[in-house]
């Protein structure tokens, strides 16, 4: 394979001249409205998505120090409400899914496949845009006491006309509208991208599994999403052009709104979790120096949990009174989704077991997974049973339970994950130590934090609730968890003092400091702005690994435009060449013109109707061609036969 | 670096630059919009049966909505299916004069469903503020609407481009022949969800 560990030669010196003036990302104050690269947008989403998590943390603190002393008062019921639902909302859907999903994929797909940007890069831009408004506003909503305050999930009637009076729900409904229509465009995005953008010879069966994560993710984006666009918009609606939907008076259903948003919200605990089991296949992988056990059994059991995924809405409502039947059919269902996972856990040990470990700290984070994410997996057992559920449901258990599953199952990787990754983003290698002493202190806080929560659980403290008098029995217990907190912030605090200093000072780390075997880790860390100097073919799971001797090359695409080639879906066969759009503003145009419209639709419905317009006007100039391109393209026009 | 190998080469420099179908790349954009906008659909139209089975009388109190309207816009949605195949065939042979045509059609065609889609919406005889019924019926419309504009938008901007020699290039063609693929995903979604409309009412009345 051609890395850049050789010198280069002289041709090979004007060949990356040229790519890098065709390739150049704007740059300046207004370049900064303009860039579409895949690796500039997606370092974009991971700090968006880095600060929210930050932000979410700290309100986690401000409830521990509230709960750490029964009848406290440092927040008033009404802050409390906000504090907690701010922290679920923004965990879910402004830190876990835009991290997971969106910044994992659009940075690293289009690298692991062996292609030079996205597909679709201008609508990539317009995504990153539309998150962070909607993130924005939802958080200067806070800051002006308009904070969401019904729960993460906003259930009616509680959130609806009658119930949730002033703007608090509207904010967080139309926030909903924001993240889905980012998450949904970088679904379509990663699943073109991988169809139809891979490296010659990157076939179904050795597509990396972390490519085969985010794409099962984007087919659940894109079937799951669209119940919380629906719920989320009939709230709105509900609220601000007097429908009915959720008016049992009039023949309306507070049930159907928690069906439509459990239809996508059950899912989304996969669209966080899949990529996380993703990222522990690539570090198990490449730290066994070995190809993972059971290729086929991994990828499988990752689509049928992405199937299965759409079968379990209803354990979450088996509080509410729904048929017998159906509770017994979703606690089967529920319970079979420890089938494929188990598959994998498996498969992981194996690989490991066979491999020759090398123990490095994204290891160390793969194995904090495997402890906490099983542990939360043994009480999801318990909880999708119905009379266990019946009995803590609502309770600290459940609390307890779901960190377990989605720090377990997405923080743990994520942080293994970025300190896998960071080399190849800055360049530089992260400080072991530093890096060791983040993951023990995370660790141990969190066991510390999150454990005692199923005794006060089962001991009965109710969630939600913004104190607690001291005769109950659950103070201890709280002060524990409040002292773990201390340790996952210090955690964190050690891990950004790392990422600081690194980025300055780390040692430098070439192109493939892990010696993996993904197309990632065959470019200069980190990428330039056209990712492959030669763009790579594919020989086997691991390119890098499984490369001929004299592994070819792909040649013959312009040089003097964005071009870039199409292969075909199956075999990856090359089939076709096309050329990606240039740098533009137009997309933040027209995402600012979408963020007009739905921040005015809070506040009359006419909001959508007249802001439609000015959408309308931004992408059409964002599509309306150039007319010299154009001409140069017409002239070297191969059309496809027949 | 005497001994430096010349690397082997995979020469794609003769591979296709216009494609249609499933080689282009646009039209797998344009699959995931619909699989996302289906979706959208089906989980209203199972909104509207779910609103149903917690309801004794439906429609309650009132009529269901005329038929006139919506089965002649179901007409005119049916009928277009035939210019529109033609210049999509036409488009992926680079045929520019019959593409103009086709578009010009389609433009208008669009504008005659908009006009008789205002009527319709005059003779649903039902408000979407009186009860969830009203909203359900308001919910599959607005989607449906919201398709027909946006489709009609992207025509008529297709139409004024290829009326732009300077513009005119196989990505063009490319763009016109998933433009039309784009109405069959108009006109098909408006089947099942004219069914539901109007004659869901009627057969759950008897």
């Amino acid at each position: 394979m051609s890395t850049t560990t050789t010198p280069l030669t002289e041709a090979e010196r004007k060949q990356a001249a040229q790519l890098e003036r065709v390739w150049k990302e704007p740059s300046g104050f207004l370049g900064w409205f303009k860039v579409v690269h895949h690796t500039t947008i997606g370092k974009r989403y991971m700090v968006t998505a880095g600060v929210f998590f930050l932000l979410a943390g700290l309100l986690a603190g401000v409830m521990r120090l509230q709960l750490a002393f029964p009848e406290a008062h440092i927040l008033s019921p009404d802050q409390y409400d906000q504090v907690f639902t701010m922290h679920g909302t923004t965990m879910m859907f402004l830190f876990a899914v835009p991290m997971m999903f969106e910044a994992l994929s659009i940075y690293f797909v289009p690298l692991m496949v062996g292609t030079r940007n996205i597909a679709f890069p201008r609508l990539n831009a317009y995504s990153y845009y539309l998150y962070v408004c909607g993130g924005i506003m939802l958080w200067v909503a806070f800051f002006c006491n308009t904070g969401a305050d019904r729960g993460w999930f906003a259930y009616v009637p509680l959130s609806g006309p009658d119930y949730g009076p002033g703007k608090r729900p509207d904010f967080w409904a139309q926030m909903i509208t924001f993240t889905e229509v980012s998450a949904l465009a970088v679904a379509v995005e990663t699943i073109v991208t991988v169809f139809r953008l891979r490296a010659p010879g990157m076939s179904l069966n050795r597509i990396p599994i972390f490519v085969w994560g985010q794409v099962i993710t984007s087919f659940m984006v894109i079937f799951g999403l669209p119940g919380v666009v629906l719920s989320s918009t009939m709230l709105l609606l509900d609220r601000t052009a007097s429908t009915q939907f959720f008016n049992p008076a009039v023949g309306g259903d507070v049930l159907l709104y928690q069906h439509l948003f459990w239809w996508f919200g059950h899912p989304e605990v996969y669209i966080i979790f899949i990529p996380g089991a993703a990222i522990v296949s690539t570090i198990v992988t490449t730290f066994s120096r070995r190809h993972m056990f059971g290729y086929l059994i991994v990828v499988l059991s990752l689509v049928s949990t992405g199937f299965l995924a759409f079968g379990l809405w209803v354990h979450h409502m088996f509080a509410t009174g729904i048929p017998q039947i159906a509770e017994a059919y979703f606690t089967a269902a529920s319970m079979m989704i420890a089938i494929p996972t188990g598959a994998q856990i498996f498969c992981w040990i194996t690989t490991l077991w066979s491999g020759k470990i090398v123990l490095r700290t994204p290891l160390w984070w793969v194995l904090g997974f495997f402890f906490t994410f099983i542990m939360g997996g043994m009480t999801g057992i318990f909880v999708a049973s119905v009379p266990v559920d019946l009995q803590v449901h609502d309770t600290y258990f459940v609390v307890a339970h779901f960190h377990y599953v989605l720090i377990g199952g997405a923080v743990f990787p994520l942080f293994a994950g970025f300190t896998y990754w960071f080399p190849k983003l800055t360049g530089r290698m992260l400080s072991e130590v530093l890096g060791q002493v983040s993951f023990w202190l995370f660790f141990v806080g969190f066991q510390i934090t999150f454990f005692p929560m199923h005794l006060v659980g089962l001991r009965g403290m109710p969630r939600r609730v913004y104190t607690y008098p001291s005769n109950m029995g659950w103070t201890h217990l709280n002060q524990v968890e409040s002292a773990g907190y201390i340790l996952l912030f210090l955690a964190v605090c050690v891990f950004l003092a790392n990422v600081i200093r690194s980025k300055r000072h780390g040692a430098l780390a070439g192109p493939n400091p892990w010696n993996a075997g993904t197309l990632e880790w065959a470019t200069t860390s980190p990428p330039p702005s056209y990712n492959f100097l030669h763009l790579p073919t594919v020989n086997g799971r691991e390119a890098l690994w499984d490369a001929a001797p004299n592994q070819p090359v792909v040649t013959g695409l312009d040089e003097d435009t964005r071009s870039f080639l199409l292969t075909r879906t199956l075999d990856a066969e090359p089939d076709g060449k096309d050329e990606f759009p240039e740098p533009t503003a137009w997309p933040f145009l027209a995402a600012m013109a979408t963020t007009a419209a739905f921040i005015g639709s809070i506040f009359t419905p006419w909001g959508i109707t007249i802001g439609a317009i000015p959408i309308a006007i931004t992408m059409i100039g964002w599509f309306w061609p150039k007319r010299e391109p154009a001409e140069r393209r017409r002239s070297r026009e191969i059309w496809q036969t027949e | 670096m005497a001994d430096r190998v010349e690397p082997a080469v995979l020469d794609v420099s003769h591979l296709p630059t216009v494609l249609f179908g499933i080689r282009s790349m646009t039209w797998w954009g344009i699959m995931g919009m619909m699989a996302i906008e289906g979706t959208v659909f089906l989980l209203t139209i199972a909104t509207y049966f779910y609103l149903h089975s917690r309801s004794v009388e439906w429609p309650p109190h009132r009529d269901p909505p005329d038929l006139f309207w919506g089965t002649l816009n179901l007409c005119i949605f049916v009928l277009s299916v035939i210019p529109n195949e033609w210049y999509r065939r036409r488009a992926r042979k680079g045929d520019t004069s019959a593409v103009r045509i086709g578009l010009v059609i389609l433009s208008l065609v669009g504008i005659l469903n908009v006009i008789v889609r205002g009527f319709e919406l005059r003779h649903l005889n039902t408000d979407w503020s009186i009860d969830a019924y009203g909203s359900a019926v308001w919910m599959l419309m607005g989607l449906h609407v919201t398709h027909l504009l946006t489709d009609l938008v992207d025509t008529i901007v297709l139409t004024v481009l290829f009326f732009m020699p300077g513009l005119i290039e196989g990505k063009r063609f490319m763009d016109a022949s998933e433009n039309a693929d784009y109405w069959y995903f108009v006109v098909a979604s408006w089947i099942p969800i004219y069914l539901v409309i109007y004659w869901a009412p009627r057969w759950l009345h008897a």
